[in-house]
């Protein structure tokens, strides 16, 4: 595939200025370039990773990287709908907020992975432990992605690990909590945890090809 | 010197006795007190014989009585869940079609049963603290209280793009905002505490800012009867730092992921700085460490006057350890008294 570092620049500024039609135009005309796929997963998940490392140093706010995750989540899902089969929906992959209702965090990542040509389950916030647990083996996930704002809920995850051990779940979290003490994703048994966006798509990239 | 005498000389830019101490520890009252989170906050003499006691206990400059964030939100009309070992925090939002917008009204502070426990809380700091020691009211600022009350992407996507409601929410806030900050004023608060994450440059960029929070938070702060705190809840301000003292705010608290030494030559002479402690990781600290950390604040922040030691948040998490809460205390006493020396 032809390198597309033009287009993400570009890509980058409509994303930034908000310009959907743009984005669209952008996308679209790389089409030629690659597949629908490919597109996906280079030229808009390598926009968004900058973004997402942008706001991680500073130089971006969240409200941008919110915007240019639901701008691109649309534009994707016209030339790669959800029922396609050229999504990566394997192994099964959930996100939760868990036990709060806190739910931009998800959203973004949500939307950042569907962007990126993912497709994952929204399971939601408010979500206990015990429903999880639930969820999680009924539904056999593979991948579990927690948004988590209050500490006592990321300390909560404990729990929630050690009901799922007769599982084969990998459980990635992130949030505030864990931005602030980065040491706390180890304590609490997570197989993950991502800063921003940007690590989330290189942690659900790597689990989804170890666990294809 | 007391406790306001200190707060006040190092608001003015000038070095006090000791740097002060704000340690602001919302829910360890309740442990003072032997009962739930939930039994604490539910009367405003809990809150107020808490405060009193973390502040005889760890020897601390200012009383806080704050009981949660969703107070506000609970005034108009929306649910607080509880939990054993945390703060109180929101249930769904309030609002959930956005077109509801148009027909909200703020409460009166006056008929709110949660806002009145508060101002009974200061009523009786008031009386104790014979104005020795400062107290800090708490509002959540207009322009940040929507996230409780519609949702996080529900307020960006109004804030973006239906200018219309964000207007009529905004108005209907602001009023809000005012009545309940004079009314903490009028039952004894010395200060007011501005929270305003959401204008703090982690959450909206500075361009967006001027446009919408800074506007907002000029209007608001020039009808609050008191000195005002602006507080961004461990979001970052660096990029909006010649801003903030145009918004006649006289403090700023600023979170640990900003360089205190930067924060402080930001702000040096035009605000006086409150922070920076993380306190997410103050829960894993050691005395050892915390002594090391205050130590590190004051020698890079404290020198001249115009700083507070506190935590980031505006909000010790309960797990916090009662040994670290001390060793905090005893680091800023043996290492906060002027002249600052560096070693």
């Amino acid at each position: 595939m032809d390198n597309l570092s033009l287009e993400i620049n570009a890509l980058e500024r409509a994303l930034l200025t908000m310009d959907q039609s743009q984005a669209e135009s952008i996308v679209i005309g790389a089409m030629t370039k690659g597949t629908p796929i490919q597109i996906a997963s280079e030229l808009v998940s390598g926009t968004l990773q900058r973004i997402g490392d942008s706001w991680e140093t500073g130089n971006l706010a969240l409200s941008q990287v919110y915007m240019s995750g639901i701008i691109c989540e649309e534009v994707i899902d016209k030339i790669l709908p959800p029922s396609n089969p050229l999504r990566k929906n394997q192994p099964k992959m959930a996100i939760a907020v868990f036990e709060d209702y806190h739910l931009l965090g998800k959203r973004i990542l949500y939307s950042t992975l569907r962007a990126s040509g993912f497709e994952l389950i929204d399971l939601g916030g408010g979500l206990s432990t015990d429903q999880l647990v639930e969820i999680v083996k009924n539904e056999k996930i593979k991948i579990l992605l927690l948004s988590v704002l209050m500490l006592p809920s990321a300390l909560r995850i404990k729990e929630l690990k050690l009901n799922l051990l007769d599982t084969d779940v990998k459980i990635i979290v992130g949030g505030a909590p864990f931005r602030f003490d980065t040491e706390l994703w180890k304590e609490v048994g997570a197989d993950g945890m991502g800063k921003d966006s940007s690590d989330a798509i290189e942690i659900v990239t790597k689990l989804m090809e170890e666990k294809s | 010197m007391t406790s306001m005498e200190r707060v006040l000389t190092t608001l003015s830019h000038k070095e006090p006795d000791r740097v002060p101490l704000f340690l602001l520890a919302t829910m360890h009252g309740a442990k003072e007190l032997g009962m739930s989170i939930k039994e604490y906050f539910s009367k405003g003499e809990n809150v107020a014989e808490g405060q009193i006691r973390i502040n005889l206990k760890y020897n601390t400059d200012c009383y806080y009585p704050f009981f949660y964030a969703p107070l506000e939100t609970e005034a108009f009309g929306g649910e607080v869940i509880y939990t054993e070992d945390g703060p109180p925090n929101s249930g769904r939002p309030l609002i959930t079609d956005i077109q509801k917008i148009n027909s909200l009204t703020a409460p009166k502070v006056k008929d709110s049963e949660v806002l009145l426990k508060v101002l009974k809380s200061i009523q009786i700091l008031k009386k104790h603290s014979k104005d020795k020691i400062p107290i800090i009211g708490v509002v959540m600022s207009p322009f940040s209280l929507p996230v409780l009350q519609l949702g996080f992407e529900k307020y960006l996507d109004i804030m973006h793009f239906r200018k219309d409601l964000f207007n009529h929410l905004m108005k209907v806030n602001q009023e809000f905002c005012i009545d309940w900050a004079n009314a903490q004023i009028e039952a004894g608060a010395t200060a007011i505490t501005y929270f305003d994450p959401v204008s703090s440059s982690t959450i909206i960029p500075r361009k967006l800012y001027l446009e919408t929070g800074f506007q907002i938070a000029v209007h608001t702060i020039a009808q609050i009867k008191g000195s005002t705190a602006t507080h961004f809840a461990s979001g970052n301000c660096l990029p909006i730092a010649d801003l903030l003292p145009q918004t006649g705010t006289a403090v700023v608290a600023v979170s640990t992921e900003e360089d205190i030494s930067k924060v402080k030559e930001a702000f040096k002479n035009k605000l006086t700085v409150l922070g920076n402690m993380n306190g997410i990781e103050m829960r894993r600290w050691t005395p050892e460490q915390t002594d090391k950390i205050v130590k590190d604040l004051i020698q890079k922040a404290a020198p001249g006057g115009g700083f507070i030691l506190s935590d980031n948040h505006g909000e010790i998490p309960f797990q916090v350890s009662d040994e670290v809460l001390f060793a905090v205390s005893e680091a800023v006493h043996k290492y906060g008294t002027y002249p600052i020396i560096k070693s």
